[in-house]
């Protein structure tokens, strides 16, 4: 008698808590708590990926850091469209993306986001796409979905967090938020099963505290912060 | 006949001048443009180019493929042309006029020749009714006649002619060169109101133009193209490309986009295409390996294809400088993208800095002497001071803090040391 879990290997059950197979292998991205639960053992390539923070400021970008480290140390091209604001060069030196391999393009309307995004995941010259969009049609959403099929770049949405009861193509859609001071990751839909609970990654950045908990701020501006509780460092005169 | 005879006999007869100069001018651009196949074209006047293929069948993988290439290139450009080939420029010349479509080899060739009517020759005037009365029609009995005989009657020149077709003379011939920068007209039938119509024939001149460019190995890093209107001035689009290219479908493609954009004030009655420096450009190897799912594209391409629709200074680059200053650390408007950037050698040094910098500060209330933005902003680092700028009229001076909104975001915040000690919100940490 065969033992029985030899028997769940027939390949015509489908197991419920098993990820998707996919062909290509994921970007790697830098948490293994993540990755863990990513099919492909990282970031999608090929398809796109939508990223709904909480709201702006969350570290949805820090998320990203090391994936498009990787990708600039592969020196591939990363497209930023349609950014809410422009990137601070010693920030992204700092998470180790190359300056020279970043392309910002500043689209003024909804149409032109999406024609340009539509352009560099067809031209297949990126390593990552990275648009912020607001209201968008599925149609529109299924239309970047074809012209990144067959490609190796990952793309990133991101879109506002109420979006996440619409439906979208996209093969992997996460949300973000806060939880103890670190971040909440929940899985809104990938390729396998649903994931229930959240997965919660480290702060990010570590939360700097300076010596002194609190901050005195002097209400008088005459009398400098120098006169205050922790030291200032004067970086250049 | 009369043109008022011919208009009484089909009256929806369609008339146009004939341009004598406009006609040789064609017959130059497309000469040029056959100098992609081989280089030794000849030209005769007025409506024969004769390209020598005999070096240049193992390129284009034999002669039928080679014709193939040749009647597609004519067909973009709109050219009704009819080809034929032979072993000798004469016979070549002489067939084309004949029959069209007709390849011939050197055994074959007597057998050709004889079956032509006279009239291809294009003798002086009265030498085929000449022939003709006295019972010469082709060329077969042409050349069965005795030699001296016809020489004294017609003239040498007709011995001659019929001597080099058949390979017996040489035929020597002055080579074509093409000039040393492209330049093409097309006279729009009617007046185009449309941009998709210009861009109709507009393609044609770009087909004519990626010919020119291959038959010099070159390419070009801007062309003009210069819609003439009936009153006013010619309206002049300029494209410009990040590196020397001559693909044709690319072309067309970014001119796509910028007449997409463009609004025509008047109607366009002619195009011209103008292309100036021409720098020597290599093909491109194709890989030896099938490569799996799509090919890389080319980012040069993707960002001259952004820019043609977004404007250009819509897709720059990246480049910071050696300054303290938070917002004037970055440089974007002139940045191509691609240069190599040179990271300021302290910027280990820095304490954490923000992903995003909003440009201008936004001005913070403050609130029971703490900053507020959405609620009370927490301090949890600094302060770091940055004072800068004395030299060039800009001078900060301002403390750097690290704070948490209500929402528990990181921003990056300040405070003025002069003045009123205004607070502002500098930086997300996204």
């Amino acid at each position: 008698m065969p033992p029985f879990t030899a028997l769940l290997d027939h390949p015509g059950i489908w197991r419920g808590d098993s990820l998707g197979r996919v062909e290509t292998p994921g970007l790697p991205s830098g948490f293994h708590a993540l990755d863990a639960e990513l099919p492909g053992g990282g970031w999608p390539a090929g398809s796109l990926t939508e990223i709904l923070p909480a709201h702006e400021g969350i570290g949805e970008l820090r998320l990203l850091g090391p994936a498009l480290a990787t990708l600039s140390k592969r020196k591939l091209w990363l497209a930023w469209i349609a950014p809410p604001h422009l990137p601070y060069a010693p920030a992204l030196a700092a998470a180790e993306i190359d300056m020279a391999r970043v392309v910002i393009v500043r689209a003024a309307s909804l149409k032109e986001t999406l024609w340009a995004t539509e352009q560099a995941l067809r031209s297949n010259a990126c390593g990552a796409v990275l648009t912020w969009l607001r209201a968008v049609k599925y149609a529109e959403l299924r239309r970047l979905q074809l012209a990144i099929e067959g490609t190796r770049a990952a793309a990133f949405l991101f879109r506002p967090a109420e979006v996440a009861g619409e439906s979208s193509p996209a093969a992997l859609r996460i949300a973000l938020g806060t939880a103890n001071g670190g971040l909440a990751v929940r899985l809104l839909k990938r390729r396998g099963a649903l994931l229930a609970r959240p997965i919660l990654l480290p702060a990010m950045p570590p939360v700097v505290r300076s010596r002194n908990a609190v901050c005195h701020v002097d209400r008088h501006p005459a009398v400098a912060a120098a006169a205050g509780n922790f030291p200032a460092r004067r970086i250049h005169a | 006949m009369p043109v008022a005879t011919a208009l009484a006999l089909v009256p929806r007869l369609r008339i146009a001048p004939r341009d004598p100069a406009a006609e040789t001018e064609a017959l130059l651009g497309l000469a040029s443009w056959t100098g992609q196949f081989t280089p030794t074209v000849a030209i005769e006047f007025h409506d024969t180019v004769l390209l020598d293929v005999s070096g240049s069948l193992k390129l284009f993988d034999g002669l039928e493929s080679l014709v193939g290439h040749l009647r597609q290139g004519l067909a973009d450009m709109g050219w009704s042309a009819a080809l034929a080939g032979a072993p000798t420029s004469r016979a070549a010349c002489w067939l084309a006029r004949a029959e069209e479509g007709r390849l011939v080899s050197s055994g074959e060739l007597e057998q050709a020749l004889s079956d032509m009517p006279v009239e291809v020759m294009r003798c002086e005037n009265g030498v085929p009714e000449a022939l003709h009365a006295v019972g010469v029609r082709t060329l077969g009995s042409l050349s069965a006649l005795p030699r001296d005989g016809v020489a004294r009657r017609f003239g040498q020149r007709l011995v001659d002619d019929l001597d080099r077709a058949l390979g017996r003379l040489p035929d020597p011939r002055n080579l074509f060169v093409s000039p040393a920068t492209f330049r093409a007209d097309i006279e729009l039938p009617a007046e185009v109101t449309q941009t998709e119509a210009l861009l109709f024939a507009a393609r044609r001149l770009i087909v004519q133009l990626a010919g020119f460019l291959a038959a010099r190995l070159g390419g070009v890093q801007r062309f003009v193209l210069r819609l003439g209107h009936r009153d006013k001035a010619p309206t002049e689009i300029a494209i410009g490309l990040l590196a020397p290219s001559r693909d044709a479908e690319h072309f067309v493609l970014l001119l796509r986009e910028r007449l997409s954009n463009l609004v025509l004030r008047e109607p366009v009655r002619s195009i011209a295409l103008r292309a100036e420096d021409v720098v020597p450009l290599a093909g491109r190897d194709a890989g030896l390996l099938l490569e799996e799912g799509r090919p890389p594209g080319d980012w040069k391409h993707l960002i001259e294809r952004l820019r043609s629709r977004l404007g250009a200074g819509a897709v720059h680059g990246l480049a910071s400088r050696a300054e303290h200053r938070p917002e004037r650390v970055l440089v974007r408007d002139a940045v191509v993208p691609g240069q190599p950037q040179r990271i300021p050698a302290d910027a280990a040094e820095f304490p954490l800095r923000p992903f995003w910098l909003l440009d201008p500060p936004k001005p913070l209330r403050e609130i029971g002497a703490a900053p507020y933005c959405e609620g009370p902003l927490e301090l949890l680092a600094g302060p770091e001071r940055i004072e800068s700028g004395w030299w060039d009229g800009e001078d900060v001076a301002r403390d750097y803090f690290v704070a948490r909104m209500q929402n528990e975001a990181l921003v990056w915040i300040y405070r003025e040391r002069r003045g009123e000690g205004a607070w502002y919100l500098h930086g997300v940490f996204a």
